[in-house]
């Protein structure tokens, strides 16, 4: 197991953002991580990558216990994250921002190793021939896809991923999903946070559906699509969803 | 690293290294005042880049490591009998200390409450030299002037202290450029860029920015005690100037924060227009308020500063104006 989530529970004062979360992620799979709008996904992502520990519970990764360290320590021990507001360092450039994800990544490269590392991680997202520009002068999609290059470069050994395809349109979905399989087939293991159904369906090997801060269920695609608990919580009454279908 | 295969460091160092070797040939006082005021404002706005330009944290109390490293080393050199070199060490080594207690406690605060802070910091730093009597208290403190004589007595000291500057200054450039081009130095702008982000991709910013704040503060305490020392005499007053802080930050974005040439351009072209204001009849009482109004316009217009603007304008100079 390359990342082991035990119990995890968090709370902002009266909030209960998680509750008793566990779950457990073998190497080279990608698990999507799904649920409605608030249901604590990004906050279990930042618990995990150490933005704030949890109130309760244990992040293991790769046998290390890593709950509480802070984000700079975990991203060293391989874990890298794509933002879902994509936040790029603006007044660098592309290569530049990239750079930064192989120096203070795992391998915690030289400046010029970082550098052919950046334009390898550029070329595979297809931004290589942006990387001289300044990062504010990319668009939507190309900060998603540098978003992901900058987390590549650190040769993470577990890939965060944080809604890397809202916002996108259809075929620029259809092109980042091939990148994602095309990364997952270099044996880097993913979490992704996605709320596009059919992509999730598609690309996870797995599925956990994270509902006010609980999970309510796991397991392959095909079993999470049809389990009811997740039916109400993702499209609401059941039975209306039906009529509106049938209409 | 090759220095000899880095355009941008070349125009930064030789500015600063012929300017000293035209007053060292030229061999005139008036001369070497003006260029000791120069190259002190150059040191201070470059220390202060490194800090505010690659780190983005804007400190207006800068000129507390000129004040407590100058008083330091004065009475290092003054009351202790140490020579000048080594007293002006002794004030860089106390000011880079003094910055990393100072950073502990606020280096925890980005953004426009950092800067308050550092408000805070200059006053209370003056407040207690002026009643600290090891230091003279509110008077101050004077030279020996035995402490001329090991020099070959005080003109000759005031060329000795000129030369020590310049190579300070250079030291600077050298340093900055150093970090500019490290991997610390990239980690630094990603922590300008955005601090949380920074350190989710394994900047260890906490580590960093006390680093940055501790070069940044070393040479202060060096230029202070040179500053002083050819002064010969050392007041609360005269060591923890307000507006010197302001005019120092002036400098910085009037040559382009960020950039290596960009102090350096800012320093020399700040000293110019200081040197006209105070001079004008018009602008003699309104100096502050004319810099004041030159920081704004920057701001608004040209955030880049001159030597941003000419990279700009110019990318094929870009590698020649780091």
């Amino acid at each position: 197991m390359i990342l082991q989530v035990q119990e995890v529970s968090k709370r902002f004062g009266g909030l209960q953002a998680l509750l008793d979360v566990n779950f457990e992620l073998p190497e080279g799979q990608i698990m999507g991580l799904i649920g409605p709008n608030g249901a604590g996904k990004t906050t279990l992502f930042n618990v995990i990558n150490g933005v704030y520990p949890p109130t309760q519970g244990q992040v293991i990764f790769r046998g290390e216990k890593i709950t509480g360290l802070p984000s700079y320590e975990v991203a060293r021990r391989g874990l890298a994250r794509a933002h879902q507001v994509v936040r790029p360092l603006n007044d660098l450039t592309v290569r530049e921002n990239v750079m930064v994800g192989a120096c203070f990544g795992r391998e915690r490269h030289s400046r010029s190793s970082a550098a052919s590392l950046a334009d390898q991680a550029l070329a595979q997202v297809g931004l290589i021939d942006r990387a001289d520009q300044f990062a504010l002068s990319l668009n939507v999609a190309q900060k998603k896809r540098l978003e992901m290059a900058r987390a590549l470069a650190a040769r993470p050994y577990l890939l965060l991923l944080d809604e890397v395809l809202a916002g996108l349109n259809p075929s620029e979905i259809a092109g980042m999903m091939e990148t994602i399989r095309a990364i997952r087939d270099q044996g880097f293991t993913i979490l992704m946070i996605e709320h596009i159904m059919q992509a999730v369906m598609s690309i996870s090997d797995q599925i956990i559906v994270l509902d006010y801060g609980q999970l309510i269920a796991g397991g392959n695609p095909h079993e999470v699509a049809n389990n009811p608990q997740v039916i109400e919580a993702y499209l609401g009454d059941p039975e209306m969803t039906a009529r509106l279908l049938a209409d | 690293m090759n220095f000899w295969r880095q355009p941008g460091f070349w125009p930064s160092f030789l500015l600063v290294f012929l300017s000293g070797i035209v007053v060292l040939v030229m061999r005139q006082d008036t001369l070497r005042e003006t260029a000791f005021t120069v190259l002190m404002f150059i040191g201070l706005a470059s220390s202060l880049n490194i800090l505010m330009g690659y780190t983005g944290y804007v400190n207006f109390g800068h000129i507390v490591f000129f004040g407590l490293g100058g008083y330091f080393g004065f009475f290092l050199l003054s009351e202790m009998g140490w020579p000048v070199y080594l007293a002006a060490l002794g004030g860089g080594v106390l000011s880079a200390i003094i910055a990393y207690i100072i950073g502990a406690a606020v280096l925890r605060l980005r953004g426009a409450y950092f800067a308050l802070a550092t408000i805070g910091v200059n006053e209370a730093a003056r407040a207690f030299v002026s009643n600290f009597e090891p230091f003279g208290g509110s008077t101050g403190m004077y030279v020996n002037f035995s402490a001329y004589d090991r020099y070959g007595g005080a003109g000759q000291a005031l060329w000795f202290t000129f030369i020590l500057l310049w190579l300070v200054v250079l030291a600077v450039i050298v340093v900055s450029y150093l970090v500019k081009r490290s991997r610390f130095g990239l980690g630094l702008s990603a922590i300008r860029e955005d601090e949380d982000t920074a350190m989710v991709m394994g900047v260890n910013a906490p580590l960093d920015k006390t680093k940055a704040f501790l070069i940044s503060a070393f040479f202060p305490g060096l230029i202070g005690t040179l500053y002083f020392f050819k002064n010969g005499n050392v007041e609360p007053d005269d060591a923890f100037r307000f507006q010197m802080s302001l005019e120092i930050l002036v400098m910085v974005m009037l040559g382009g924060k960020g950039l290596l040439l960009g102090p350096i351009v800012g320093a020399f072209a700040y000293e110019r227009l200081r040197g006209y204001l105070l001079t004008s009849v018009i602008f003699k009482n309104l100096h502050l308020a004319t810099s004041g109004l030159v920081l704004l316009l920057i701001v608004l217009f040209v955030p880049g500063g001159g030597v941003g603007w000419l990279r700009e304008r110019f990318p094929k100079l870009r590698r020649w104006l780091e």
